[in-house]
């Protein structure tokens, strides 16, 4: 076990304390008992950034959980790992610290079941993004969940909260079921659990035919996980969750782990002309669908959720067009394709910069004035001037303005989706043109509602009388945060090449391991000016676009599109999830109908069908007369009576003579015992007829008469049919089994009994021996049988239900 | 006479299904009993029906009938009985309780 293992164990073992530390200490926030553990994490994992300009060597742990199933917690850490492992940590402690002041009221707020929940998560975000074993990654995956799942749910008493969570929970958990089964074929494939053993073995499973459903299985995993169309309407209803968890998990780290997870398979999948079109074009998709539904919120947090969707969407598409660099040669560490990776990369970080800054902002909003509605706010501007330069700081990078880190990887984004529209494989020439395009026009509405965000909440006229508390500049503690996720979106807009040989090279290099030659690195080379060129010409036909488009934002929202409240899409899941409910109902009700009946319908219909079929499959209709025993005519009579009797039985009306025809039944059977030189059974027979019929006179008394039965003439014939098919079955059974018996003659078992009656036992009934020494035990349970019954009669008749117990 | 014997259980298994298939109680618990005659009989005739004397040794003769589905059918006939014995007496008491033996009206409440 080394220090790695402890880096997502840690979380889950502070999470044991917090109830306790809750309970001790009263009167000092839990939060404050958090905050040192993410700091910590996030200085420990910092030491292993390349500093220096060395390349960064992976590493990796491992100790055996199971390993009889090749299932071992495995800890890999390299560029991209670190990547996913610093910003969930940083932002994990940026957020615990801003919850401190944003969930201040710690009297009637549940703060232990928050930090829990909030540091099981974090444990389980950090053991995806470090597990090598894809096992061990779906058990954090799932964790994560919910963890989510819970959260969005802290305030369980709201309506909205608990639907919003179990939404997530059903789209994330139905995504990572179809993770499972990816990663089970992969192993069918491969026949091990490690990322790395897989991305080593992928020159053979490539033409594997389970190879294609692996990759749409676990592309599922990712697209529910990442929000990407059409599964991404979870994440706005997700919005009713406290903003702290909003602004961690639903933009900075649980929406990124589908992003992980596609970077990760890249090695494997990625130069599949399939991989490249599903994550291309789904990725363009969501960046667009996101972008256009953004301009339709009124809340804040819902243009969050959408923007979050869209540039998820952004980065999912860069990392499709990325994957086709295993199709090209790689010079000098640059090539084609790469530069959509690199991007990719650089946005992953950025956003998560500004949009967690965004959403830590609306929260102040949200705390100060007591509302997130853009119809209700205005003119915060001169009242709120911090707020107002952290979300100008945000809006302007989400935009793509510079000189902050959203137009660094704004234009880096539209260098991959030129670059992603000139390749020359897969097919890209027919279809490629549409790439910039789609990203352009999805551009345009990104500042479109930046610029309403900004707008409708920090100018034109304050409304006083609709805020619900008087609106005033937030507390310091509760700017913090914000104020530092800010001073990075300038930092790293200002001085991109921070980021390249610490961050970004490394992450590119996890990405597309086996590209570069000993030594290489990645050309990585971020700067503002790049010349008048393409992407600066798409850029500034956004900027004039968007604002022309936010003029007439009057008409725009006009338009049917934007009449409704909320995204189309989620007519589906809500009509799917009713018709769910209501479809099994309807099942149940027609099968569980609560009559006797009914049930013995279904068993007898099964059991013609299944016999009937295997019948008529096997041709088993066999009719035998050989071997025979001879029928002497009084057999006749007797059998003759036994129908005849038998048959008026369900015809009887009166209680009486049904029970004298069954008595008639009984005595027959047992003359026929006789005939057939069974006089044991006789015996038993006519004692037990006896006492039988003797009961049933004694009931008789206290049932009621028998009634003529009221059935439609339909259901009588169903009757009819299902009695004689099921008489027709042991029938034609019966035949075929004597048939057999007659064709395939075995010596019988009985012959040993008959020989050993005397010799063994000392008996001359050979029934009776056999009943009691060659096979007693039967019955020995058969007195026990005899017992219960006797005790159960007696129990039944004794016990009196007390008043008000059901019987 | 294997022949004849098979078909009469065919047609005491008819009855006995069409009785199990009726509304009353007794109905059904005497669908039960038929039933179980036919089982027996069923047994006994698939075992074969030879000539022979009864499974008694001091009868001396040159062949017995087959002892074993004998002793089967004793061991069916009492468990039958004692199970036929049980559910009149659930019938009389359900009969007791609920002032019905109509088993449709005896469903349970849309929730249990």
């Amino acid at each position: 076990m080394s220090m790695l293992h402890f880096i997502p164990l840690a979380p889950f073992i502070v999470a044991i304390f917090i109830p306790i530390l809750y309970k001790a200490f009263r009167h000092i926030h839990t939060g404050w008992f958090v905050l040192p553990l993410p700091i910590l994490l996030f200085i420990y994992l910092i030491q292993y950034l390349p500093f220096g300009g060395e390349p960064l060597t992976p590493i990796m742990e491992t100790i055996a959980w199971v390993p009889s199933l090749g299932i071992n917690f495995t800890v890999y850490l390299d560029g991209l790992s670190l990547l996913f492992a610093l910003l969930i940590t940083g932002i994990g402690a940026l957020v615990v610290l801003y919850s401190i002041y944003y969930i201040a009221n710690k009297r009637e707020e549940p703060l232990n079941n928050f930090y829990v929940y909030l540091l099981m998560f974090m444990g389980a975000m950090l053991g995806v993004v470090l597990s090598d074993n894809l096992i061990v990654l779906y058990v954090f995956w799932e964790l994560t969940s919910l963890a989510s799942a819970l959260l969005i749910a802290y305030w369980f008493h709201k309506e909205k909260s608990r639907y919003g969570a179990q939404k997530s929970m059903l789209i994330t958990v139905s995504g990572g079921f179809a993770m499972l089964a990816g990663f089970t074929l992969l192993y069918n494939m491969t026949g091990t659990f490690s990322v790395r053993e897989i991305i080593a073995s992928v020159s053979e499973i490539s033409t594997d035919m389970l190879f294609i459903p692996a990759m749409i299985l676990i592309l599922l995993g990712a697209f529910t996980k990442s929000a990407q169309f059409p599964f991404h309407i979870w994440l706005p209803d997700a919005m009713e969750a406290p903003t702290p968890v909003s602004a961690y998990l639903h933009s900075a780290t649980m929406v990124k782990a589908g992003i992980y997870l596609v970077a990760r398979f890249t090695p494997v999948f990625g130069g599949q002309a399939e991989w490249f079109w599903i994550v291309t074009s789904f990725g363009l998709l969501t960046l667009l669908w996101g972008s256009v539904s953004a301009v339709r919120q009124k809340d804040l947090k819902g243009i969050l959720a959408f923007s979050t969707v869209s540039q998820l969407g952004l980065i999912m598409s860069l990392l499709g067009i990325g994957s086709a660099a295993y199709q090209y040669e790689v010079i000098g560490g640059e090539s084609i394709a790469t530069v959509a990776i690199l991007a990719a990369m650089l946005h992953l970080f950025n956003h998560a910069t500004f949009k967690g800054s965004l959403f830590m902002v609306v929260g102040i909003i949200d705390h100060e004035t007591g509302t997130r509605d853009i119809r209700k706010l205005g003119g915060l501007m001169t009242i709120m001037p911090i707020t107002f330069t952290i979300s100008l700081i945000g809006v302007a990078s989400m935009a793509g303005l510079p000189p902050f880190n959203g137009f660094l990887s704004k234009e880096m984004f539209f260098t991959g989706m030129l670059s992603g529209a000139s390749l020359d494989v897969f097919n890209v020439q027919t279809l490629g043109f549409i790439f910039p395009i789609v990203a352009w026009v999805a551009s345009v509405f990104t500042f479109l509602y930046c610029m309403i965000m900004l707008f409708k909440t920090f100018t034109g006229k304050h409304q006083p009388e609709k805020l619900e508390k008087e609106a005033h500049e937030a507390p310091f503690g509760l700017l913090i945060s914000p104020i530092i996720l800010a001073s990075l979106v300038v930092l790293f807009g200002l001085f991109p090449n921070l980021l390249a040989y610490t961050i970004v090279d490394p992450a590119m290099q996890a990405i597309l391991p086996g590209l570069l030659q000993e030594g290489e690195q990645f050309y990585v080379n971020i700067y503002h000016w790049h010349g008048f060129n393409a992407e600066l010409f798409m850029t500034m036909g956004v900027v004039f676009f968007g604002a022309f488009l936010y003029v007439n934002l009057k008409k725009v929202q006009e338009t049917a599109f934007y009449l409704g409240e909320r995204d189309p899409l989620n007519w589906f899941y809500d009509n799917g999830l009713d018709g769910l409910i209501t479809g099994s109902t309807a099942v149940n009700n027609v099968q569980m109908t609560g009559k006797l009946r009914d049930y013995f319908t279904f068993m007898f219909a099964f059991l013609i069908l299944s016999v009937g079929y295997m019948l008529i499959r096997t041709g088993s209709f066999a009719f035998d007369i050989q071997n025979a025993a001879m029928i002497s005519p009084y057999i006749y009579l007797v059998v003759a009576a036994i129908i005849i009797s038998t048959i008026a039985l369900p015809f009887m009306n009166n209680r009486i003579t049904a029970i004298v025809l069954v008595g008639v039944v009984g005595f027959l059977i047992a003359l026929l015992f006789v005939i057939l030189r069974a006089p044991d059974l006789a015996l038993t027979q006519l004692l037990v007829e006896t006492v039988m019929v003797v009961l049933l006179l004694l009931v008789f008394y206290h049932l009621p008469e028998l009634k003529k039965e009221k059935f439609t003439p339909a259901f009588n014939v169903s009757n009819a049919v299902i009695s004689i098919g099921v008489g027709l079955v042991v029938t034609i059974t019966g035949l075929a089994v004597h048939a057999f018996s007659n064709e395939n003659p075995m010596s019988r078992i009985s012959d040993y009994f008959v020989e050993n009656a005397y010799a063994l036992a000392g008996g001359n009934n050979i029934v009776n021996v056999i009943l009691v020494d060659f096979r007693g035990l039967d019955t020995l349970l058969e007195v026990v049988v005899l017992g219960i019954v006797a005790l159960a009669v007696v129990v039944l008749i004794k016990y009196k239900a007390k008043e008000g117990e059901d019987v | 006479m294997e022949i004849l014997m098979i078909i009469t259980v065919g047609v005491l298994v008819t009855v006995a299904t069409y009785l199990l298939l009726s509304k009353s109680m007794l109905r059904v618990i005497i669908g039960v009993m038929i039933l179980s005659h036919g089982a027996h009989l069923m047994l006994l005739s698939l075992a074969g029906l030879k000539e022979g004397s009864p499974p008694l040794l001091g009868e001396e003769a040159a062949s017995y009938a087959d002892p074993l589905p004998q002793a089967l059918i004793l061991t069916a006939i009492v468990i039958g009985f004692g199970i036929t014995a049980f559910m009149l007496v659930l019938a009389y008491r359900t009969y007791k309780a609920h002032k019905t033996d109509n088993l449709d009206e005896l469903r349970g409440t849309k929730d249990d």
